[in-house]
């Protein structure tokens, strides 16, 4: 009897501890199938910790419970079927837009934490450039930028949070990767920041080239494919160099100012943000070599593209505005234009809204609530902030840019 | 009295520096120790203390005092935290005034912390704040005298302890809210100091009854109910508390449709309570197994069944023999719920909005000083916390046995 319950006691263990440890940071058994989903997504990525994304850990926790001896398998069940596809898909003729309209208000995942991008303020509010697209979207369904719900999503979580249906719309800081738009059960909406891995040294240095940095320590974040991608490009140019790994953002940025490395990398826009915030900000230089491409754009979950579709023209009406050269301030006086492409965008005619569910002038709206995509820049990342980002390929395509809305007609 | 024929010692002047050569100079190596502790002191100190007081900027912490206290809770109703933290402190004085063995310092040092709060000449905050202070502080004053005059009585005494039973459920209703006297404030606002301690203290009340039954279950002579125990203790205890948080967090939703619109901070909650009453059943069950057998077997004499010579006998001597464990276990839990950070579920605690307002970007950076502050209100709660269960211990004749 004795031995039946305790043996029956460990096998039951056994099998509940390899469910849940697959959700740990770091059981050796599975680490092999997480790191390679992991290492498929790069995370331009503010203060996290290493622990992999929820698909790859779903994922991991079907291999696991898969490997293991079958008698047990009814224990095992529940983890055995996450399915993440079931919840990602919206029954037939139905959509996510539907259910937001119903609710009377959006709600969208956030970073929180990251300044110019999406941060809390001390009234409790939130602002950023995420937090501002967050605003666009609920203003084009509801012409109400309040009409909003923040929820700050940890880096692990953020997607999960969207096939389960937490939220509506990730605006996140998160980089548009092809495993994220096919096994992570993505859908994205236009890139609204184009941001890329940039190396961040002191001056007195003289470094210009990544070449030169032969043999240096640099700082770096782990749980971000930053590592990764300084690794690659490290050994496809043959240098030779020593990681220095930190979980947080704030003690990377620390261990570089207090000269425990001679370099640290990150986005750029991040590496100009920080910049701000170490002791002799002009002691130092961000090299013009970009590491790797990060689109950071909004993300919904897969197949739906009636509630894609809103998002995307959301954000397109941004750039359109900018393009036109209307604003907030403006908006009005555009109303009576003689030009039917403006006519027709702002809604004064045609029926373009209605296409999407909307009302027609939601354009209009978007801008007179929200504003241009050149308004919510300056407002979040321009000269005015501490952050005094150039727009560099967030810019019109008629500037240089990278920003290019489809017609509205 | 005829015992009392020994004198006191005599009454040694009090001279700086013959205490000094007796103390720290007394021998060649105590030299040199002093020497090395006072410049290791100094070497930390100074720096320390130069860094708190002219090199930080506080500003961070003074512009967002309201979010580390009460998160994102509506400015216009935060009246109804201040009210509950009214009561918790009407009942921390009745407590005062009726066990002040127990209470001790914690009574009167809240009173001149809250009053010097409401005082002090800064202007960190407004009026209404510093009258809820000083109201607060009143209250203390008030319920200790309360207690004081009627803590004699038996029916207060049981009074007071029903009123604390009933302190959390009715502290929750009133955050919470309740339609239409109340508008509901959604959980999701709830943050900062407010949401550790609904998580710490809510889990606390719970995971205690569930972790007593366990560790009685675990010794039950019935083999299911002592097979499930085991079961269930071994489980929680191997696993880590943030995996524990990362599968009622996220992993929920993708196991349990529909689970998704359950209450994070709920499920945060469940979280903490399964697996805190893993850590207070195995304590439990250490008390229980102190206690010698002849308990059992008098009890079984005066005719006692297992229920009641477990509940009148072994049970009271077992909990008292366990308070310092548990108090242990309950201290680490409340910085524990800290983990939400790291697990997710967009619940942003003390900790969690010390480094969310660091990144405001007229912040940027001014991490430490957000943290040094969280900490300091980390220390304050769980010194209590300890303090309070060492006079406990000491008020139940733990040491005089």
């Amino acid at each position: 009897m004795q031995k039946v319950c305790v043996s029956g006691a460990l096998i039951i263990m056994l099998l509940v501890l390899s469910a849940c440890g697959a959700a740990a940071p770091d059981p050796a058994a599975i680490s092999q199938a997480v790191r390679e989903t992991v290492a498929a997504m790069p995370a331009p990525e503010a203060p996290q910790i290493s622990v992999p994304d929820p698909a790859a850990i779903a994922q991991a926790v079907r291999e696991t419970v898969a490997a293991m001896p079958a008698p047990e398998a009814p224990t095992a069940e529940p983890a055995a079927t996450p399915a993440p596809t079931q919840t990602a898909q919206p029954a037939p003729g139905s959509s996510r837009l539907d259910t937001v309209l119903a609710r009377g208000k959006l709600i969208c995942g956030v970073n929180g934490g990251l300044a110019g991008f999406s941060n809390l303020e001390a009234d409790g509010s939130y602002s950023g450039l995420d937090a501002d697209y967050c605003r666009v979207v609920a203003t084009a369904l509801f012409n109400d930028p309040d009409a909003v719900e923040f929820v700050p999503l940890s880096a692990q979580e953020r997607f999960t949070a969207v096939q389960a249906g937490t939220v509506d719309v990730l605006f996140r800081n998160t980089t548009w990767t092809a495993s994220r738009d096919t096994s992570v059960f993505m859908d994205f909406g236009p890139t609204i920041f184009y941001d890329g891995q940039g190396i961040m040294v002191r001056e007195e240095l003289g470094i210009a080239e990544l070449e030169e940095l032969d043999g240096a320590t640099i700082c770096v974040q782990s749980g971000t494919t930053t590592e990764l991608n300084l690794t690659d490009q490290f050994r496809a140019l043959n240098i030779a160099f020593t990681p220095l790994v930190f979980e947080d953002i704030d003690a990377t940025y620390t261990a570089y100012d207090t000269e425990q490395c001679d370099a640290v990398t990150s986005d750029r826009s991040q590496l100009i943000a920080r910049r701000t915030t170490l002791a002799e900000p002009d002691a130092h230089i961000i090299l013009d070599a970009v590491l790797s491409k990060e689109p950071l754009a909004p993300a919904v979950a897969q197949n739906d593209s009636r509630w894609t579709d809103v998002i995307a023209w959301s954000v397109f009406a941004t750039f359109q505005a900018e393009e036109f050269g209307i604003t907030s301030a403006n908006v009005d006086t555009f109303v009576n234009s003689e030009n039917p492409d403006i006519r027709r965008f702002l809604g004064v005619e045609g029926e373009v809204g209605a296409g999407f569910g909307l009302e027609k002038d939601f354009a209009y709206n978007i801008i007179k609530n929200v504003g241009s995509y050149g308004e919510i820049y300056d407002r979040n990342l321009g000269p005015d902030t501490p952050f005094d980002l150039a727009r560099g390929p967030n810019d019109l395509w008629t500037n240089g840019g990278l920003l290019y809305a489809p017609p509205f007609r | 009295m005829a015992i009392e024929t020994q004198t006191a010692p005599p009454k040694v002047r009090l001279d700086p520096v013959r205490w000094m050569r007796d103390n720290l100079f007394s021998s060649w190596a105590n030299s040199i120790l002093t020497v090395v502790a006072v410049a290791l002191l100094y070497s930390i100190g100074q720096p320390t203390l130069r860094w708190l007081f002219t090199q930080a900027d506080w500003g961070v912490v003074i512009a967002n005092l309201k979010l580390l206290m009460v998160g994102q809770y509506p400015l216009d109703q935060v009246w109804r935290v201040w009210l509950s933290l009214l009561l918790t402190m009407a009942m921390l004085g009745v407590s005062k005034g009726v066990w002040s063995q127990v209470v001790g310092l914690v009574g009167p040092a809240y009173v001149l912390g809250l009053t010097l709060l409401a005082v002090q000449p800064f202007p960190f905050y407004g009026l209404t704040n510093r009258l809820w202070l000083a109201a607060c502080a009143a209250v203390l004053i008030g319920g200790w005298w309360l207690g004081r005059r009627y803590g004699p009585s038996l029916a207060f005494r049981n009074g007071v302890s029903w009123a604390w039973v009933l302190l959390l459920p009715l502290v929750l209703l009133l955050l919470r809210g309740i339609e239409p006297l109340l508008p509901v404030i959604p959980t999701r606002a709830w943050g900062g100091l407010l949401l550790t301690f609904v998580l710490a203290i809510t889990t606390i009340v719970f995971s205690f009854p569930i972790g007593v039954l366990l560790a009685v279950g675990r010794r039950s002579p019935l083999p299911a109910v002592s097979l499930f125990s085991t079961i269930y203790i071994e489980v929680f205890r191997g696993v880590p508390l943030v995996t524990v948080l990362f599968m009622f967090l996220i992993m929920l939703p993708l196991f349990v449709p529909g689970s998704e619109s359950t209450d994070n901070i709920i499920r945060a909650i469940v979280g903490f309570t399964l697996f805190t009453a893993a850590y207070i059943a195995e304590n439990v069950r250490g008390g229980l197994q102190s206690i010698p057998k002849g308990q059992y077997e008098a009890a079984k004499a005066v005719g006692l069944n297992p229920f009641l010579t477990m509940a009148l006998v072994i049970l009271p001597q077992a909990l008292r023999i366990v308070i310092p464990s548990n108090v242990s276990q309950y201290v680490s839990l409340y910085k524990d719920t800290a983990l939400v950070v790291v697990a997710g579920g967009g619940m942003l605690e003390l900790l969690g909005i010390s480094r969310n307002i660091a990144n405001q970007p007229e912040f940027l950076g001014k991490f430490i000083e957000a943290l040094v502050f969280a900490g300091v209100l980390y220390w304050i709660f769980a010194f209590s916390m300890s303090y309070i269960a060492r006079r406990l211990e000491a008020e139940l004749g733990m040491s005089k046995r």
